[in-house]
């Protein structure tokens, strides 16, 4: 038995950078630092531990879809542990919305071969966490998402999903698509021998055409949504700073009493 | 006039809150006809009827409960067929954004997530987003198909409206698909007897200064005098102090309060991804420079274990 994972991961403007828009209201990525989105840090750690504890032959594939420098986010993965990457990089993919990233991933996912997908649970810019929901559905297998605990024994996946009103035990059969949170694990950081070594992985680049994708299923063109309008959102104008000499407690009463919260 | 389908966020039929916003920002676009799934479904018509909706389809099948997110997705399906609306509306929770996600890829529609306002625009409905931790607001409009949005807590009023609130059965026939995940175990949250921490007016927040499990009764203190829910930053949570689900931040709960007081919390970006959009926000921290001072409308630099409990005992005496 064999179990190929591919992991998908997505690179990210810098949260702690200036984060901002370009003129075609797309996220501006040339004035600011991209990395590996922290989340998905998570889903390779994951993966890694899926296959470290199987007796099985386990494949571990990071896959992202993004422009060159996301080669960065594949590096970082890669020298963590993961076996081999898949870069989907075309200039028509330039605006493109969480459905149509669902297309891209799912059509490379579908040529790499997959017994399972890790996800992580949502993506440091967008945050929308709906991606490993719609690439389940785009493949037509069982989604467990939002895991906070995962394990893979005997062709299922189980784990448990923290959810507002209570916590939940999962279980589906192979194949599936998982997601993961960062209560699940803290992810290793890569040894100097996995940064050499990933430097010597495997690193495939494919294209729109490659995938049986038209451009204008993707891109801004494809998108099904459209953003009309951003704006930096006004600084906050400064607030009163006190300094606590006995009173500080009583000053706060006095503001929130003026604001009628008390 | 044209319909609007709101899904119904209910525990046993207990709408929550969420649900009731939804129902006044439907209105500005259309008639909301609700849809309740699974046990307790049809007890939400009262409640759904006085604020608002003309209609509630209701399924009460135990697959909602006993499979992951799809067999919901497919009981919307059903909806849109039978309805044909111009919208659909979705509490922005985790779930409700899976649900809503799939659900538009089902019916060739895009999807926007986590809107903090929707209004009626010449296009369709145009949704209001608060992006890279609220330092942008966006607005979009879906461009394809029906406007699927989901809706973050506190992005509207709860508003009376009374309209017929008709019960009508929605007949859902389930796929293959939809039993692919199982549920095999649940453990249901326990109630603090506190305001749920996204829809709470206050929320009063501790972190890595509050130093300890036993020292959050003096946050819980300051949040009971003000009725108020609790929070936690993920340093507290990481170290055990409080549970994951108080998490305030980026992997945690958003919130939106009228106030947030942060108490021994630096304000990292990850944190303020989760409480920024808050109306006013206070902090009490004893370094001067900690970041999250950048965002308050009032701050006091001290101890938290004085200011705390001085401003608990204020506020006791006030209302008292
Ligand atoms: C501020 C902002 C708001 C946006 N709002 C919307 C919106 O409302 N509707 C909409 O349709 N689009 C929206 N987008 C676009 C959307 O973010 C991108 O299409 C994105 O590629 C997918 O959504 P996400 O980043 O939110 O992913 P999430 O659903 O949050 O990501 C979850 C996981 O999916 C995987 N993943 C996501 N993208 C990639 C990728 N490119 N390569 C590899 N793995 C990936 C990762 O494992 C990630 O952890 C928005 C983008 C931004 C920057
Ligand atoms: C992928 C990812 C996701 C994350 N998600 C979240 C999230 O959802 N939520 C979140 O909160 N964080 C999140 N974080 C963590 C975040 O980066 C910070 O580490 C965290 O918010 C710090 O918590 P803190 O402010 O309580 O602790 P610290 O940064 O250590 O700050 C403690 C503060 O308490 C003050 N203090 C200490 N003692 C006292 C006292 N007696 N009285 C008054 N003040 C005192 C100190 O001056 C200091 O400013 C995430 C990080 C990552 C990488």
């Amino acid at each position: 038995m064999s179990l190929r994972i591919v992991v998908t991961v997505k690179y990210v403007p810098d949260a702690t950078g200036d984060r901002h828009f370009a003129d075609d209201l797309t996220v501006d990525r040339d004035d600011v630092d991209g990395l590996l989105s922290e989340l998905d840090e998570y889903a390779v750690e994951q993966a890694l531990q899926i296959a470290e504890s199987s007796d099985d032959e386990v494949e571990v594939t990071v896959l992202t879809v993004g422009p060159e420098d996301a080669k960065d986010a594949l590096r970082k993965a890669l020298s963590m542990g993961a076996d081999k990457a898949i870069h989907v990089e075309d200039d028509d993919l330039h605006g493109t919305d969480a459905i149509g990233t669902s297309l891209v991933l799912a059509k490379a996912i579908e040529k790499a071969g997959f017994d399972l997908v890790v996800s992580g649970m949502a993506s440091t810019d967008g945050t929308a966490g709906i991606v490993p929901a719609l690439v389940a559905e785009r493949l037509g297998v069982a989604q467990v998402t939002l895991l906070s605990e995962v394990a893979v024994a005997d062709g299922a996946v189980s784990g448990r999903r923290d959810g507002d009103a209570a916590s939940e035990r999962l279980s589906a059969a192979l194949p599936a698509v998982v997601s993961v949170t960062d209560q699940s694990g803290e992810a290793r950081y890569p040894s100097f021998k996995g940064i050499m070594a990933a430097k010597k992985k495997p690193v495939q680049a494919w294209d729109l055409s490659d995938l049986g994708i038209e451009a204008g299923e993707v891109g801004l063109e494809g998108a099904w949504t459209k953003v009309e309008a951003a704006a930096e959102r006004p600084a906050r104008t400064a607030g009163t700073i006190v300094k606590d000499e006995g009173e500080g407690g009583k000053q706060l009463a006095e503001f929130l009493a003026g604001q009628k919260f008390i | 006039m044209a319909e609007v389908l709101v899904y119904v966020d209910h525990v046993d039929g207990a709408v929550r809150k969420p649900t009731l916003e939804l129902l006044t920002l439907a209105r500005r676009l259309g008639d909301p006809v609700a849809v309740a799934l699974g046990a307790g479904a049809g007890a939400t018509a009262g409640v759904l009827a006085e604020h608002g909706a003309v209609k509630v389809l209701t399924d009460e099948a135990a697959e909602y409960a006993d499979y992951l997110v799809v067999p919901k997705v497919e009981a919307l399906q059903a909806a849109v067929a039978a309805v044909s609306p111009v919208a659909v509306l979705v509490p922005s929770s985790a779930e409700g954004k899976e649900v809503a996600a799939r659900l538009a890829l089902r019916i060739t529609s895009g999807i926007i997530t986590d809107a903090i306002d929707v209004e009626a625009g010449e296009s369709g409905p145009v949704a209001t987003q608060s992006v890279f931790a609220a330092s942008f607001t966006t607005r979009s409009i879906v461009t394809t198909g029906v406007a699927v949005i989901t809706v973050k807590p506190n992005s509207a009023p709860v508003e009376a409206a009374p309209a017929a609130g008709t019960v009508e059965a929605l007949t859902v026939t389930f796929s293959a698909q939809a039993t692919g995940t199982k549920v095999t175990g649940r453990t249901p949250r326990e109630s603090t007897g506190r305001p749920e921490l996204t829809e709470a007016a206050i929320v009063v927040s501790g972190g890595r200064g509050v130093n300890g499990a036993e020292n959050f009764a003096v946050i819980e203190a300051l949040a009971d005098s003000l009725g108020a829910a609790v929070g936690a930053s993920r340093a507290a949570v990481d170290a055990g102090w409080y549970p994951h689900s108080n998490q305030v931040g980026q992997t945690g709960k958003s919130v939106s309060p009228q106030l947030y007081i942060a108490s021994g919390i630096s304000g990292a970006i990850q944190h303020r991804a989760g409480m920024q959009t808050s109306k006013t926000i206070v902090a009490i921290n004893k370094d001067a420079e900690a970041p999250i001072f950048d965002l308050v409308d009032y701050g006091v630099v001290g101890d938290l274990f004085d200011v705390v409990p001085a401003l608990t005992a204020e506020v006791s005496t006030r209302k008292g």
